[in-house]
């Protein structure tokens, strides 16, 4: 079908000035691939299925808006743990501000050194899955990123990780408009943890490809930053094996506009996927879409989805969320719950659950609610000397609870509920 | 220590009268019991009493120690020493019972100008109160109320209250729900409170907490008014003849 002229021009439009990164080896031909992926679809408009609830033009837009920083005393988050840190500036490898890209378990390396290595195991995955993922919905940003990407990491996993890989990015430049791709891959049986925290830039996108070979094990636990203004798109597309497991936890803080997207397909039996999401956001200018896609191709695996948001003063949240059982992949174990803690008459939840079914043994549930805070807890908790503020963050963080679990380190999730008693008890 | 006088109370939301000149003071360390068919007023009272929305007071007055609590916060009220037992414990997931205790317990202090207790200190005290009440750790580590029977909801109640160490204890049909060993372990942790200087009003249906409960004084409260006063044999009078003989006598 020819693309609405709309799309045509957008497209256009933002890829008239850009220059497409030119490497040596194998990396020219990944982006020429992703660019005309990109063109065969167009970039989204609010018109298109999936971003009903989310406008794309300032992602989509040729000039990144600018995005004021953001500054406070806090400690950064993740400081005394025990990682490899590994620091972005505005989108840009900071080696001396990095620690030695080195760890028992791990090989780290810059994109642009294994793009220009002619044999590379990046080869086979940069792209690879995000190209896969363009199918039966289209993610024409994540192709976009693919084509333009100019900076990021890819890890090799090969045993138990000694300690996790910090991303750090820092936003320093307020017209930063930041395009990077990283790639990991988990060997068999390998164990590995990622952390993320920071905003990157005023507007960035942040593509991340995930392979889980059969055995292995794969932890992502990311924090999102709170400045503000900015504008982010990001992508994680993961291939999960046989008896492996993937399981991501991002919390975001505040911004005018965050669509993260989760694609992730289970190829191999007894596997295990859980994404989940935990968003707080303040004001009519807050917008947050978390869009998951799951995809059931085995027997015997188990898939949750677990995102809650907490918004007030008019804040948007969006959910969009679907599990695809395929035919045969039976004794599957899906289970979604999409839900909002609304804390006033103006916010918005806006939710699209859907499950898609092609096996008949499996067991799928989903649920998608909106409420405001218990009135009969919050008479319980005054009742008992604690104050309605105080009541209500308790009663906040009791909502949260379910994803907070999902983070299987507990001291990461102890220092996640930590910023979030501080951001609550800063709005109040 | 509790002093109400023609306390008058409306819902809010529709226009009925549920309290209609209410009449009852407590001396310290006195056990009240106040008894009464259903849609007597009963819990009406004690909601009113701790600071419930939806209700509103048309008339009257209720204070504790000379302090006006009807002018109060539901937390100014518990900080000032007042406890309600509820009949309905709420369930909390996702806040452990031990974070929530000390948070109850250091908003109090916090409130009258003390000093919060210590983590160790607060640990010390609990593990000491629970365990007279048969509460085990792993009760204490699991989110408030989520998944407990009945009687553990109430022993729970009764854990807070030692915690709290309010002055004035309100047991809203703290039985309901109870079997018999869970009756006499609720009894047994209330009767451990009882002192000269804490007062307890004890809402029932039933005579057979009051077994274990001895009250000095038995109110029968009937249609928003307390219709009879007198000592425990009243509580036996209600178990023997039901209400109608009371209510036909003061009629």
């Amino acid at each position: 079908m020819a693309l609405a002229q709309l799309k045509i021009d957008t497209t256009e439009a933002r890829l008239a000035d850009v220059e497409v990164p030119q490497g040596a080896a194998w990396g020219n031909a990944a982006r020429a691939d992703a660019m005309a992926r990109l063109r065969q679809m167009g970039l989204p408009t609010k018109r298109d299925e999936y971003w009903k609830y989310t406008d794309p033009t300032s992602l989509t837009a040729v000039a990144a808006p600018e995005a004021a920083l953001f500054h406070n005393d806090e400690v950064p988050l993740f400081n005394a743990v025990d990682r490899v840190k590994i620091v972005f500036v505005d989108g840009v490898f900071d080696a001396d501000a990095s620690d030695d890209l080195t760890a028992e378990g791990v090989e780290i390396e810059r994109l642009a050194d294994a793009m220009d290595t002619d044999i590379h195991w990046a080869k086979d995955l940069y792209g690879v899955l995000e190209a896969r993922g363009q199918k039966p919905v289209e993610r024409p940003l994540a192709a976009l990123n693919t084509a333009l990407a100019t900076d990021g990491v890819v890890i090799r996993v090969t045993g138990k990780a000694s300690k996790p890989v910090n991303f750090v990015y820092l936003h320093k430049n307020t017209a930063s408009d930041a395009v990077l791709h990283n790639l990991v891959k988990v060997e068999a049986g390998a164990e590995f943890t990622l952390l993320e925290t920071g905003p990157a830039a005023a507007r960035f996108s942040k593509q991340l490809e995930v392979e889980v070979a059969e055995g292995g094990t794969f932890h992502h636990v990311r924090s999102q930053g709170r400045d503000h203004e900015r504008r982010a798109v990001t992508h994680c597309f993961a291939r999960i094996a046989s008896n492996s497991t993937f399981k991501s936890f991002t919390l975001t803080f505040n911004g005018v506009l965050t669509r993260n997207e989760c694609v992730l397909e289970i190829v191999g039996d007894e596997a295990t996927a859980h994404v989940a999401g935990v968003c707080v956001g303040d004001g009519t200018d807050f917008h947050h879409d978390d869009t998951v896609f799951i995809t059931h191709d085995a027997v015997n695996c188990e898939s949750r989805q677990v995102f809650k948001k907490v918004l007030r003063n008019g804040a948007t949240g969006v959910f969009q969320g679907k599990i695809l059982v395929k035919e045969g992949a039976q004794k599957t174990d899906g289970y979604q719950i999409s839900q909002s803690l609304l804390l006033d008459d103006d916010s918005v939840f806006l939710a699209k659950p859907e499950l898609e079914i092609y096996a008949d043994d499996v067991a799928c549930s989903h649920g998608s609610t909106s409420g405001a805070i218990d009135e009969t807890a919050l008479f319980y908790l005054r009742s008992r000397g604690v104050s309605h503020d105080d009541a209500r963050n308790l009663l906040t963080l009791s909502f949260l609870a379910e994803a907070l679990e999902e983070i299987a380190d507990e001291g990461l999730a102890e220092e996640l509920r930590d910023r979030l008693e501080g951001w609550l008890s800063r709005h109040r | 220590m509790l002093e109400i006088k023609g306390l008058e109370v409306k819902l809010e939301e529709e226009d009925k009268q549920i309290l209609k000149g209410v009449d009852l003071s407590i001396e310290p360390g006195k056990v009240h019991a106040i008894m009464g068919p259903n849609g007597s007023g009963k819990s009406t009272l004690s909601y009113v009493l701790s600071g419930k929305d939806g209700y509103e007071v048309t008339a009257g007055s209720a204070a504790l120690e000379g302090a006006d609590l009807l002018d109060m916060e539901p937390e100014e009220r518990a900080a000032a020493g007042l406890f309600l037992a509820f009949q309905y414990p709420v369930e909390i997931p996702g806040v452990g019972n031990m974070t929530f205790l000390r948070t109850a317990v250091n908003a109090q202090r916090k409130e009258r100008g003390e000093e919060e207790l210590s983590a160790a200190d607060f640990l010390k005290e609990v593990r000491a109160k629970a365990k007279s009440l048969k509460i085990d750790a792993e009760m204490l580590k699991r989110p408030v109320n989520v998944g407990f029977s009945g009687g553990e909801k109430k022993r729970n109640e009764i854990l807070q209250m030692a915690m709290l160490e309010p002055k004035m204890c309100i047991l809203d049909e703290t039985d309901s729900g109870l079997d018999v060993d869970a009756m006499k372990l609720v009894s047994e942790g209330v009767n451990a409170l009882r002192s000269e200087g804490r007062s307890f009003l004890v809402i029932t249906h039933y005579q057979r907490l009051l077994d274990h409960i001895k009250p000095d004084i038995v109110h029968i409260m009937a249609d928003g008014r307390i219709v009879k006063s007198g000592g425990p044999e009243l509580a036996l009078e209600v178990e023997n003849n039901g209400y109608a003989d009371i209510l036909a006598e003061v009629a």
